[in-house]
């Protein structure tokens, strides 16, 4: 659990170039241990995509990545830089170390293509030498394993329901058994029941195979409760870094504790749902200093002229989390 | 309601949801309207075409000789007194192309003109009424599709005497419409069960406000091509018939030039000028409106714009292939950024060469 499978160092991530160019992700340091659930939440235009797709490198055109390290430790061998890599070596390191399921993944699938043929093909592309015969019984095992009955796979997308759907292609995403999956709000389409039931079933393939897990989405009620750590996002920065449990009962960043109060909780007292104040900030245009100030119910003097270090903070439990807030003055900073 | 465009000005990287709002709004709202004009293809096609709408109004006026004048000077090539040489009768050809200019213009444009128009009406009505209408009008342009323009053309111009250029303009535009026709009705089609399509009838816009203010900017692009699609054919069906010989013989038609160049053997002689300066002319009328239709193409989508722009430079120099899956990497290392330093400078050692041991926490 201690060992780092994916570090992330000072990632910037810009739309465009040069004068006109919008910084949506800046140096944004994170760590994913082997085998851990690592949350990303944040409001719309944080940055949370933008960095997901920035750290694979799959951001279309204007995205350019302008500084930093992804550093990607295998199961044996040297850790190497992903964002360093040549085409070839990031084509062979797609998939088989580090899949991705897309926002609404369920639109993904080719509609005139059986689903065994969509899932034998990534076998076929990756895995040449394998028979036809044990890359099929590779796809079986693998709808199998996400909860879907094997007879499935002559089935044309159209035949199954959004959630299979949504099933199929995190199967697609496993069936190379990468260590690292990034999901990008893979079930905000999906009704609740059945977002639940696939998390759910994630987590549990998750300790069963072995893989570490980036979950993206901006509903932190479903990060409480299936991640290991939490990092916010705001602006394009991570604000705050934290185990679940932390972050949910001890939130630091006044940010935080705003996502945390804009949803209400099943049990104990009723409370006032707050919500934030104001809306997320124009990329083009970011407030001077932290960037949440304008919004901050507790800002003050030094808020607005400096930007402050995302650091350890000097509470208890201070060696296991993050947080970039003047209203904690931070031991160390990480980065 | 104009959502249509709307949605293609916010996926415009830059240009729409997030460019600041306020005091820049007058700046903004011109900056769109001559958007158009930014596009290097379509200003190109643009002044091209320019110059030759101005030798069709002002050709037979600055021709410097008579086009059916006759010299001494026989074949001649091209010279200071005749900058395109002569023909075997001594005619200027330089003359002759200027004036066969307006002809060549005028039946081009008003016969992609009638031919789109045609093609939208019937189209777009065949497409969003459907029912007995669609089978009506796809009907009429299956019929039209399958007359032959070229020798309808033949037929009517050995009937009348001397065909005018606007009966030449009207038979091509009224034989070469339901091509578009039929790829407009595909599209309505698709596009008449879109949400915002529904929301606009459900929220009752008349029908025909529907067609033209919602699906009509949707199909921009394709009323834009088949545009220029047909002013091409028109222009080389008229040439074509000028130079079988059919067609009025007082107005020099390009394609009169190049039936007297093949009749007299000019490229037996090595009279070279006779036929080029024409060919030419249509190679570069040709060439200004596909540059127009690449141009409404890349306006019209935006992502046809950045898909042609693979290879930018950075302010620092680099130069950096865009690409989609693979996106380029500036600076790889692992320093903190210039323009997002927090205050307090952070120590980093950014070596390449990683080893997992000295992993943090």
């Amino acid at each position: 659990m201690n060992e780092p499978v994916l570090e992330i160092r000072n990632l910037n991530v810009d739309y465009g170039l040069g004068d006109q160019a919008v910084h949506a992700v800046r140096d944004v340091n994170l760590t994913l241990h082997r085998g851990e659930v690592l949350g990303l939440a944040g409001e719309s235009g944080s940055g949370k995509s933008t960095f997901a797709y920035g750290l694979t490198r799959l951001l279309a055109p204007p995205g350019v990545v302008t500084g930093g390290q992804v550093v990607y430790h295998p199961e044996r061998g040297e850790a190497y830089d992903v964002l360093a890599l040549s085409d070839r070596a990031l084509r062979r390191f797609r998939w088989a170390e580090t899949a991705i399921v897309f926002q609404g993944a369920m639109n993904s699938l080719n509609p005139v293509h059986k689903i065994s043929t969509q899932l034998t093909d990534v076998l076929r592309a990756h895995e040449p030498k394998m028979s036809a015969h044990s890359r099929n019984a590779r796809a079986r095992e693998m709808l199998r394993l996400v909860g879907i009955a094997a007879d499935r796979l002559e089935a044309y997308p159209h035949q199954l329901s959004g959630g299979m759907r949504q099933r199929v292609m995190i199967a697609m995403a496993l069936i190379l058994q990468p260590q690292v999956v990034i999901m990008d709000e893979p079930t905000t389409a999906l009704d609740v029941v059945m977002q639940r039931q696939i998390l759910g079933e994630l987590i549990e393939l998750r300790e069963r195979l072995g893989f570490s897990v980036i979950f993206i989405t901006h509903d932190l009620s479903v990060l409480v409760e299936f991640s290991n750590k939490i990092a916010i996002m705001y602006g394009g920065r991570i604000v705050e870094e934290a185990p679940a449990s932390a972050l949910y009962h001890d939130s630091l960043h006044p940010y935080s504790a705003g996502l945390l109060s804009s949803f209400p909780a099943l049990r104990g007292p009723r409370r006032e749902l707050a919500g934030i104040p104001g809306s997320p900030p124009d990329l083009k245009g970011m407030p001077s200093g932290c960037s949440f100030h304008p919004r901050c119910p507790k800002v003050f003097d030094p808020c607005a002229g400096n930007i402050p270090v995302l650091g350890r903070p000097d509470t208890p439990d201070g060696s296991t989390r993050t947080v970039a807030c003047w209203l904690h003055p931070i031991k160390e900073p990480v980065g | 309601m104009t959502i249509p465009t709307s949605s293609v000005e916010q996926s415009i990287p830059g240009q729409g949801a997030m460019a600041p709002t306020g005091s820049s709004a007058p700046v903004r709202a011109r900056r769109r309207r001559l958007r158009i004009l930014s596009n290097k293809k379509a200003m190109l096609g643009l002044i091209v075409l320019g110059i030759y709408i101005l030798f069709a109004i002002i050709g037979p006026w600055v021709a410097p000789y008579d086009p059916d004048a006759q010299s001494d000077d026989l074949v001649g090539p091209p010279s200071a007194a005749h900058w395109f040489g002569t023909t075997h009768l001594g005619q200027d050809i330089l003359s002759q192309v200027l004036v066969g200019t307006r002809g060549v213009i005028v039946v081009g444009l008003s016969a992609g003109i009638i031919a789109t128009v045609l093609s939208v009406v019937v189209g777009l009505t065949a497409g969003y009424l459907g029912g007995w209408w669609d089978d009506g009008l796809s009907a009429l342009s299956n019929v039209f599709l399958v007359i032959p323009a070229l020798i309808l053309i033949i037929i009517v111009s050995s009937t009348v005497n001397n065909a005018s250029s606007g009966l030449i303009a009207l038979i091509i535009g009224c034989t070469s419409w339901p091509w578009g026709a039929r790829v407009l009705r595909a599209q309505t089609l698709s596009l008449r069960r879109r949400d915002f399509i529904e929301a606009a009838r459900a929220s009752g816009e008349k029908t025909w406000r529907v067609i033209l203010f919602e699906i009509l900017p949707n199909v921009t692009a394709i009323i834009a091509s088949s545009f220029v699609g047909t002013v091409i054919f028109a222009v080389t069906s008229e040439i074509t018939l000028a130079f079988i010989g059919i067609g009025g013989v007082s107005n020099w038609n390009w394609g009169e030039i190049l039936f007297w160049a093949q009749s007299q053997q000019a490229l037996f002689q090595g009279a070279w000028w006779w036929f080029v300066p024409a060919g030419l002319a249509i190679a570069f009328l040709g060439t200004a409106l596909s540059l127009i239709n690449f141009g409404i193409d890349e306006f019209v989508s935006p992502r046809l714009r950045s898909a042609g722009k693979t290879k930018l430079t950075t302010a620092r120099g680099h130069t950096v292939r865009m690409r989609v899956g693979f996106t380029p990497v500036l600076d790889n290392s692992a320093a903190p950024h210039t323009h997002a330093t927090p205050t307090p400078a952070v120590n980093l050692d950014g070596a390449t060469p990683v080893h997992r041991k000295e992993a943090t926490s």
